[in-house]
């Protein structure tokens, strides 16, 4: 870990034009994943702008009847909301499949969000990767490399990394929106299908925020209805990132939304698969997983997206 | 004393402590947090730097230069060694990756340099500015490839009757491949040491090994010291499993930064190093013949492994089991030992069999299903009770057929669904699997002094407690031999001032550290009859009887501790027989239809293993060994990078053990057995056993489940989904 100066933020404001101000500044919420990241140096912010205080953690009713979250509401706490339980069940059950009890505790709805990639070659700063050290190279792509838990779309030849976030992918199947105070004092609203960027030649910019932008709230449309499910493939039953997971929102008519995490350098959703929904599972991934370029090692990861909705859909 | 002859009759048999249940005496400083384990043992010497490792970032070559200019006028830091400074370090007891000293890189991680500082963040800070550049060199990483290369090379070493006749003969044959991954022993409690070697002279360790003996002698050898000037103290260990066998970098390279610093150094290796610096299980690939008669005897046994270690090493012998385990006049067996430039592997819980089970276990399976005979039937079918590559030899004691009969009654086998893929719940297919289990029953000789002052009585051994019981085992033993209550006796272990013992390793610790501690005792009982000039004395409620005389211990220690002190021999009779341990295990899982998911719904477990000591922390061992096994089944493997020459997946969040919600209710039952032939205590070890044979008892009622056998472990999700039936 580097050494690294620390100031608290006075209000969301004050942080993004301090963080602007800061080159080589990093907001810190709950830490859950950036504290790893500086210890390893692979994070090396020169200064951290804790947002803890912004008093940023209240979930309220939107006047259009949908749901306004605090970027600093913890995982638990959105998990446990009683409104979010009633209608946006896809997001309780993606929450609670994320991570452990203690680390959902600690951890935020921004945090989440801007959480890394869980890619070992990222993870280990002896390995070449273009999303630590641009134009490095990626290790995972190497001959002999492991890359079972890594894309199989939307990735490109710089970089095969996953997001890794449960949370996101059900709010990509809500049509979530990104509420945020630039380094000037403007608010933005960003959809969340355009939040983050698709690796290309520039892995490392993972999301549109720009320089000291801070995330303030997720808002939630009003309820769509539906029966909602999420469900998460993995080795083990607990404390393991998705191999793929899918959130579901279906209506009784058979129409619904499908979106996938363990894919795909973001929440991978597409409005053309969402419309082959009545069709079945693998109608929806013909369309959702058009294009895709597994390796070797994770093609099975299109057989399992398409089983596991297919599961879900007869379960329904 | 030397046990020279099966026991007869003793007090173990109507023992009234041993072999009861009791909870650990060292549970509540466990709870507490006040267990004194080596990272935090901050009390032991004043003025602790804190050391940091940096590791090769290349599997094989040569380090061509190493700048620590930088990192040696960082903040905090007190020293730099460098690998280059100083001479390759003489190996310790078994270890066969250099430790430190030198240019040459054998492994990913291999530690080449040590920064001491104040704090930990500024040695770690400073680590990362050591730079390096190294000359790299072509390595071998493949071990499908070497087998391939060494198929039916080599000589066997085991070679009976005429296999290559009786398996063409036979009419009902096997001949099939499995492989298992390499593992890492995952323990909690990273290596981790306090080295105080700031005078250069006297070295003294704080650390976390499971072998105290075998640790001084390796401090010894690599720094060319005098053996009385080295001291081990290892009280607590937060698991080990075979990783901390043996003399490790954490224990090195805070003795070099203690030499260098002038002041004593912690360390303890950062997690990754747990995977690619110290030791693992070594992958490995097998194949299995096997030929049988078609009313189901086994006529032919053929196993060939392959598996990896850097030059020297013993990799992981997967053929343990194979010359004893099961009936069969004809068999060849050989482990092809492949040097690699991975990192080292050793010895992990049950090194060999618990591998070799892993296939072999599937096999009989598959066997069983070609016979058209029930699995446990099978087994019991072919049964020895004699070595079966040697049978003027006997086992001591077998009671493998009771295992299978108890574990088939507890379990409702009879019950099952046999014919795969035909039994449902909801959206999971379920299962039922079985495998039987053996592993050795070793003995080491072992040491204890003990010390009885007041009526109070003290034990000292070099024994040490990994997580296993020892404190507690040890206690009931002197307890039950000095007819002392438990809370008399206080158990001091894991520190070389203390009479050496077998340490923890290979399933042989409870048996003979509690052999060791029982021969300690005797000398006390024979130093207080010659003091009250009485003969044949009994100890109980907490005196001593002989004749007329009536005496309590708090009388005759009253004015003097009396301290004697012992080791157990083991004699050469032994030799003569094959000792080992014996179980079942059954299993029932749910394949999720959809997903191909493998959960872990049930399982029962049956232990021949001699007396059970204490079936408190006994129960626990074979419980943490089923957890090991569904690990071993479903989701643990060192993923290694074939290009790159590194195992990829070293943290815990992706090495993946298998955490609570895999592990479902798990009953286990241990045979009211005895082996005379093994300790005056008539026991063996079993926290081995408790892993051996799981796995393929998860792997076979996964086929059961699915109809789709696979012989790759771990039993993962993309080996089935291709062949699973539509959702």
């Amino acid at each position: 870990m580097k050494a690294f100066s620390y100031e608290r933020a006075a209000n969301p404001a004050a942080a993004a034009a301090r963080a602007a101000q800061v080159p080589g500044s990093k907001f810190v919420a709950g830490g859950t994943n950036l504290l790893d990241l500086m210890k390893l140096e692979i994070e090396t912010p020169v200064h951290l702008i804790d947002v803890n205080g912004l008093g940023l953690d209240k979930i309220v009713e939107t006047p259009e009847g949908g749901l306004r979250i605090g970027a600093l509401v913890r995982n638990t706490d959105l998990a446990a909301h009683e409104r979010v339980r009633r209608d946006y069940g896809v997001l309780t059950r993606a929450l609670v499949a994320g991570a452990s009890g203690q680390l959902r505790n600690k951890a935020t709805t921004a945090g989440n969000l801007l959480q890394r990639t869980r890619c070992p070659y990222f993870y280990d700063t002896a390995q070449p990767c273009n999303k630590r050290t641009p134009g490095a190279g990626c290790a995972a792509l190497g001959v002999g490399a492991f890359s079972r838990q890594l894309g199989i779309i939307g990735t490109s030849d710089a970089c095969i990394a996953t997001h890794p976030s449960d949370m996101a992918v059900a709010l990509r199947a809500l049509d979530a929106v990104v509420e945020t105070v630039t380094s000037v004092g403007a608010t933005r609203r960003i959809p969340l299908e355009e939040f983050y960027r698709l690796p290309g030649d520039t892995p490392e910019r993972e999301t549109v925020l720009m320089e000291g932008e801070i995330i303030t709230a997720v808002t939630l449309p009003p309820p769509v209805g539906g029966r909602h499910a999420y469900y998460k493939a993995r080795d083990r039953a607990s404390y393991a990132f998705a191999l793929v997971s899918v959130a579901l929102v279906r209506q009784a008519d058979g129409a619904g939304r499908v979106a996938l995490g363990g894919v795909a350098p973001m929440p991978w959703r597409a409005a053309e698969a969402d419309a082959e929904l009545p069709n079945g599972a693998h109608a929806v991934m013909a369309r959702l997983l058009h294009g895709a370029r597994p390796t070797e090692e994770n093609a099975f990861k299109i057989t399992l997206a398409e089983r596991t909705l297919a599961g879900m859909l007869a379960e329904d | 004393m030397e046990f020279n002859e099966p026991a007869g009759q003793n007090i173990f048999d109507r023992a009234t402590i041993v072999g009861k249940p009791h909870q650990r005496i060292e549970g509540p400083l466990k709870v507490t947090g006040t267990a004194p384990y080596a990272y935090e043992r901050h009390d032991v010497v004043a003025g602790q730097l804190v050391g940091y490792p940096v590791g090769s970032t290349i599997a094989k070559g040569r380090i061509t230069s190493i700048d620590a200019s930088v990192a040696r006028s960082a903040p905090g830091v007190v020293a730099v060694v460098t690998t280059l400074e100083i001479d390759p370090l003489p190996l310790g007891f078994l270890n066969v990756a250099r430790l430190f000293g030198g240019n040459e890189v054998q492994h990913y991680h291999q530690a080449i340099a040590v920064v001491v500082a104040e704090t930990l963040e500024q040695a770690r800070a400073a680590a990362a500015l050591v730079k390096v550049t190294y000359e790299q060199e072509k390595a071998d990483f493949d071990l499908d490839a070497a087998f391939e290369r060494l198929q039916g090379t080599g000589k066997p070493s085991t070679d009976v009757g005429d296999f290559d006749t009786a398996f063409a003969n036979a009419p009902v044959t096997l001949d099939e491949m499995y492989r298992t991954p390499s593992h890492s022993h995952a323990m909690m409690e990273p290596h981790a040491s306090i080295v105080d070697w700031s005078d250069g002279d006297r070295l003294t360790v704080w650390t976390s090994n499971q072998m105290i003996n075998w640790n001084r002698g390796s401090l010894a050898t690599t720094f060319g010291l005098d053996k009385e000037k080295v001291r081990v103290e290892s009280p607590y260990v937060g698991g080990g499993f075979g990783g901390k066998l043996w003399l490790r970098a954490d224990e090195v390279l805070a003795a070099l930064g203690s030499r260098a610093a002038r002041r004593p150094v912690k360390l303890a290796l950062p997690r990754p190093f747990m995977m690619n610096n110290t030791t693992h299980r070594s992958a490995t690939v097998q194949r299995i013949r096997l030929g049988a008669t078609k009313d189901g005897k086994l006529t032919a046994i053929g196993h060939e492994v392959a598996s990896h270690t850097l030059p020297g090493g013993r990799g992981e012998d997967a053929t343990a089991q194979t010359p004893y385990f099961y009936a069969g006049a004809n068999r060849r067996i050989i482990h092809h030992l492949v040097d690699m430039n991975l990192p080292e592997s050793s010895d992990m819980r049950a090194p060999g069999e618990a591998s070799g089970l892993m296939a072999l276990e599937i096999a009989m399976d598959e066997m069983a299903e070609k016979l058209g005979i029930d699995p446990v039937r099978f087994r019991i079918l072919n049964d020895t009770q004699l070595n079966p590559s040697d049978p003027k030899v006997p086992f001591s004691e077998r009671h493998f057929v009771e295992c299978l009969e108890r574990g088939a009654e507890a379990f409702g086998w009879t019950n099952r669904n046999k014919t795969p893929g035909r039994k449902r719940d909801g959206t999971w297919l379920i299962g039922h699997g079985m495998a039987g289990a053996y592993r050795g029953g070793p003995t080491l000789d072992s040491g204890a002094r003990v010390r009885l002052n007041a009526g109070r009585l003290v034990v000292e051994t070099d024994m040490t407690d990994i997580g296993t019981g020892s404190y507690t085992i040890i206690a009931q033993t002197a307890a039950e031999t000095m007819g002392l209550p438990m809370d008399a006796v206080e158990v001091r272990l894991g520190n070389s001032a203390y009479p050496v013992a077998s340490g923890s390793g290979g399933q042989f610790g409870a048996a003979s550290s509690t052999a060791g501690v029982y021969a300690a005792c005797l000398a006390l009982q024979r130093q207080i009859a010659k003091r009250l000039d009485v003969e044949n004395p009994r100890f109980e409620n907490g005196h001593v009887r002989a004749g007329n005389t009536v005496v309590s211990l708090a009388q005759v220690s009253a004015d003097q501790e009396l301290v004697a002190e012992d080791t157990m021999t083991f004699g050469d009779f032994k030799k003569s027989l094959l000792l080992a341990t014996f179980g079942a295990h059954f299993v029932e899982v749910g394949v999720h239809a959809g997903t191909g998911e493998v959960r872990v719904r049930r399982m029962v477990a049956v232990c021949d293993a001699g007396r059970i000591l204490n079936p408190v922390t006994a129960r626990s061992q074979v419980i943490g060994g089923m957890a090991m096994g569904v690990g071993a089944a479903l989701s643990e493997e060192l993923a290694t990078d074939l290009g790159r020459g590194f195992f990829v997946n070293h943290d815990l969040a992706s090495y993946e053990v298998a955490v609570h919600a895999d592990i479902p209710h798990q009953e286990v039952i241990f045979l009211d057995t005895t082996d005379a032939s093994s300790t005056p205590l008539k026991a063996k070890g079993v926290g081995e056993l408790g892993l051996c044979g799981v796995a393929a008892a998860v792997a076979n009622a996964a086929y059961n489940a699915t109809g789709i056998r696979v012989r790759d472990y771990p039993i993962t999700l993309d080996k089935m989904i291709e062949r699973l039936p539509a959702v």
